[in-house]
This record gives structure tokens, sequence and C-alpha cells, in this order.
């Protein structure tokens, strides 16, 4: 904007304020009902949705793949998308700072002295590609589903033991339901291939590149075994 | 009735009486039906009181021109309810800042007994699920309702001049916001927040030069330790929450000083009548 832009907007503005209304009360009043709202939403949002506390933080579980909180779903999805090893410091660091500092800076780059949106194509365009991709993201983060976790409908007995499995990563090389890798045998109907006594011997003494998992708690084990023996 | 001591207002708040009024106070001789008059005169001087209270602050802070000019300044024609979201995310913030004062005061910061205070605040104490639910929801209302603000300053242009810096100082305080996030993510210390914060803090590692150490920073060394969470604690209810205050302020003065802008598809006549016929002539 040069001198004569910058009078120009300033002298409209004077214009603009004079016809207006003072903040008090006529903006107090909205910034009042608006405070309402926002004070009574999480006052309901707490008393449906709660606070339930997860299971202890325990760092010996190092299979335990970690959620972030949903407004960084953006940024945990781009990790995902941006899979091959040399991509990835571009997702954590490269992407999002290059954003940021995009962010920071678009007074300083964005000359246009229009400030409506219908005269203002590119940044409009822009504006909304970015929520668009936002919301995408924010969309196949939240879809995705932690790779830890098994989307499969238990009976509630055998709910432990379907936690400790997802828990200790079995995920990471086998597939169960909808969830897991391939690198191991398929485990999704496992319990009609194996008695569970043998699904326990392959835990405790497994074969080939599998890691034995003797030194769990035996009731965690059992559970296990249990859960592993009811897939059928 | 006692007789209301005169010494409960200091001199410098008294007020001279009014003109015509000065009978009783300097009045000599007993007036002619004692109490009630009295009486009338104590109201009438407790019912000045605030007005004195107000104009001795006043004459010591000069706070009253500031005062009606924030509040009676004018906002420009076509405010609408999209203007209420800069508020809104602040009302957020407030709510924030005080369940998370309730909620300092039954946390333990340690990794031993972190978990169990927050079992403690959600199972034992008066309405402290409550309270925990309101923290944790207020946080994803404050996310939203920053982003909806910047999308409103950015669609209506709010950010061009004169504005510029505010729009700066603004996504500071998205990021600041993000941080808390953050930060308060570890402190249930349960499975989803110590993993998370373990991914979060490696991905910081794997920044270009001050990466692995801001992860060192964050992580009180070079692995995750009993001082992590204290300096997540830290983090969280101090410096960050401190920051994010001070730029508040920094924003709310600007917001002040500059006015708010109005919705760009209102446009205001700026040329005089007079001129304007010229012109057509």
């Amino acid at each position: 904007m040069d001198a004569g832009q910058k009078e120009e907007y300033l002298r409209e503005y004077e214009v603009l304020k004079k016809k207006g209304k003072p903040f008090f009360p006529y903006a107090v009043a909205k910034d009042s009902v608006m405070f309402l709202v926002v004070v009574v939403v999480i006052a309901v949002m707490s008393i449906i949705l709660g606070a339930e506390q997860g299971p202890k933080a325990d760092p010996t579980t190092t299979t335990y793949t970690p959620r972030p909180e949903w407004y960084f779903f953006f940024l945990f999805e781009l990790l995902r998308v941006l899979k091959p090893a040399a991509l990835t410091p571009l997702a954590t660091i490269g992407i999002p700072t290059m954003a940021l500092v995009l962010l920071l800076l678009l007074p300083f780059y964005d000359r246009n002295p229009e400030r409506d949106p219908r005269r203002r194509p590119v940044a409009t365009t822009a504006g909304i590609m970015v929520i668009i991709a936002m919301a995408l993201l924010t969309f196949l983060g939240a879809e995705a589903g932690a790779p830890t976790e098994i989307e499969m409908d238990v009976a509630p007995q055998y709910e432990d033991g379907k936690v400790a499995v997802a828990g200790q990563g079995c995920l990471t090389c086998h597939k169960i339901g909808e969830n897991g890798g391939d690198l191991g045998p398929e485990l999704t109907d496992i319990g009609s291939k194996l008695p569970a006594a043998g699904i326990r011997r392959t835990l405790i003494n497994p074969s080939g590149i599998m890691p034995p998992y003797s030194a769990l708690p035996p009731d965690k084990l059992d559970s296990m075994v249990e859960f592993l023996a009811s897939l059928r | 009735m006692a007789k209301f001591p005169d010494t409960l207002i200091p001199p410098p708040l008294r007020k001279p009486a009014k003109p015509g009024q000065n009978g009783h106070r300097n009045g000599n001789g007993a007036s002619p039906n004692g109490d009630s008059e009295e009486k009338s005169v104590v109201v009438e001087k407790l019912k000045e009181a605030p007005v004195d209270l107000v104009g001795w602050v006043d004459e010591r802070t000069g706070a009253s021109p500031f005062l009606t000019g924030m509040l009676l300044r004018k906002v420009p024609k076509g405010t609408n309810w999209f203007y209420t979201l800069g508020s809104a995310t602040m009302f957020a913030f407030i709510v924030q800042a005080l369940t998370g004062v309730f909620l300092a005061m039954y946390y333990t910061p340690s990794p031993v007994e972190a978990y169990a205070s927050i079992t403690n605040i959600t199972n034992d104490v008066f309405m402290g699920e409550f309270v925990r639910g309101l923290h944790k929801w207020g946080s994803s209302v404050m996310i939203i309702l920053i982003f909806l603000h910047m999308g409103r300053v950015f669609f209506f242009g709010a950010y061009k001049y004169p504005r510029e810096l505010n729009w700066v100082i603004g996504v500071v305080l998205i990021v600041l916001t993000l941080v808390m996030g953050l930060t308060g993510y570890l402190l249930p210390f349960d499975q989803r927040s110590y993993w998370a914060t373990i991914v979060a803090m490696n991905i910081n590692g794997t920044g270009p030069i001050v990466g692995p150490y801001l992860a060192d920073f964050l992580r009180a060394g070079a692995e995750f330790e009993s001082t992590t969470l204290s300096r997540f604690y830290a983090l969280h209810m101090l410096l960050v929450p401190g920051a994010i205050i001070a730029l508040i302020g920094a924003h709310l003065y600007l917001v002040v000083k500059l006015g708010t802008t109005a919705p760009p598809w209102v446009r205001g006549d700026t040329k005089p009548k007079s001129l304007r016929k010229e012109k057509v002539g």
C-alpha cells in the first residue's frame, strides 16, 4: 500500500467508525452472549464427554503407538503421507515450519490493498484450499486409528486380552481383523488353527524372528492367550 | 440509631457538601427532629461513597479517560457476530486459566504420583471430574475458536495496514496455544500422553540445527526422565500462560488503539458531497 492508499483507508475507516455504535453496550452485549455460549458449550461437553483416564504410562511397553490430541492430527497424518524415511524431516519440521513462516509474514507479502474476499481471488482461494487441506488431513488422521488399535468387537471377558495384545505390538507383524502387518502369519482366525496351549507355547518360545513374551506377568499372558484362542 | 462515625470514610474521599445542603455537617445548633435527620445524612454520605472512591482512584491513576475512551469508542458500522470470535477465544482461555488453577491445587508433577493425583481429582475431589472435563474440552474449544478467529481476520483482510503487527502477535498466540496443548497432554501421565509426548520430542529432535537441543531442553536431558514431567508442568502453567497473557494484553491494546475493522463490503463515503458534484459536473 502506498501512502495515498493508506490515507484513503484511514479516512474511510474514520467515516465508518463515526457511523458505528459505541463498544459499550453494543459490542459488549454480543461478547457477553458469546461468553455464555462458550462456557455452556464447554460445560456440556465436560458433562457428556467426561474426562476418562487412560491406563497409566508404562515406559516398558515400547510398542504402544501414540495418538496425539485431535488438533494435531493434521501433523500426524502428514507424517503418514510422507512415509519414506528421506521425507520424514520434511513432514516433521520442513512443511510445518514453512507454513508457519508463511502465516506469520502474511501481511508483509500480501500487498494487495483490497480487503473484500470476493475481490482477492488468489488469497481467498489459497485460504479455502488451506482449510480444505487441514480438514482433510485431520479427518484422515482421525480415521487412520492407532496402529496398535485392534478395531474388533469382542466379548467383554476377552477385552483385557485384546488390549494386552494391542499393547504388546503384535500388529507390527501380524494381521488381526482389519489391522496389522503381514510380516508374520495372520491371526484373525488363529483360534481355529492352534489350541490355546499351542498359542501359549508360541508366545513363550516362539520360532523365527518373533520375540518371546515369557517375561510378561502370568495374568497378562493368560488374557492374551484367551483372546487369541477366541479368534475363530 | 447509633451515630455513624465520620471517620469511616477517610478525609480524601469525603466530598465537600453540596451548596445548599451544608446545613447539617457544618450546622450549628441541634436539628429539630434529631435521629431521622442524622440518618438521612448518613445514608446520603454512603450513597456518595462509591462516587468519591472512584474519584479518589481516578485522581491518582488517571484511568477514567482511558476507560471511557475504551468503553465508549465507536465500533465501525457493520460489525457483526464474526467479530466476537476473538473475545470468545479469550473467554475460553479464561476458563482454561481458572480450571487450571483448580487442577494445580491437587496435581502432583512427579512421574510416580501424577497418575494417582489425576485419579484422585477424577474420583474423590468434589466436582473434580467436571473441572477436569472443562479443562480438557476447553482446550479443544479454544483451538477451534482461535482458528475461526484467524479465518475471520484472513477473509476480511483485517490483517492489512495498519494492523499487520497484530496479525503477527495473533499467529504467535496460536503457536503458544498449540504448545499449551502439547505440554498439557503429558500431564495426566497415561499411556496416550506419555507415548504421544515421546513422539513429539523425537519429532523436535529431527529438526535442523536447533532440533536436538530443543528436544534435550524439553526432556531435561537425553532421555525421558522424572524431571521431564516437572519441566512440562512448569512450561504448561508458568512460562507459556504468562507469555499468552502478556501477548493477549498487547493484542487487545492494539485492537483498542487501532479499532476493529469494518466488514470489507461495508463502504464508507469519504468524498465530501460538494467535491463529488464538481467531479460529476
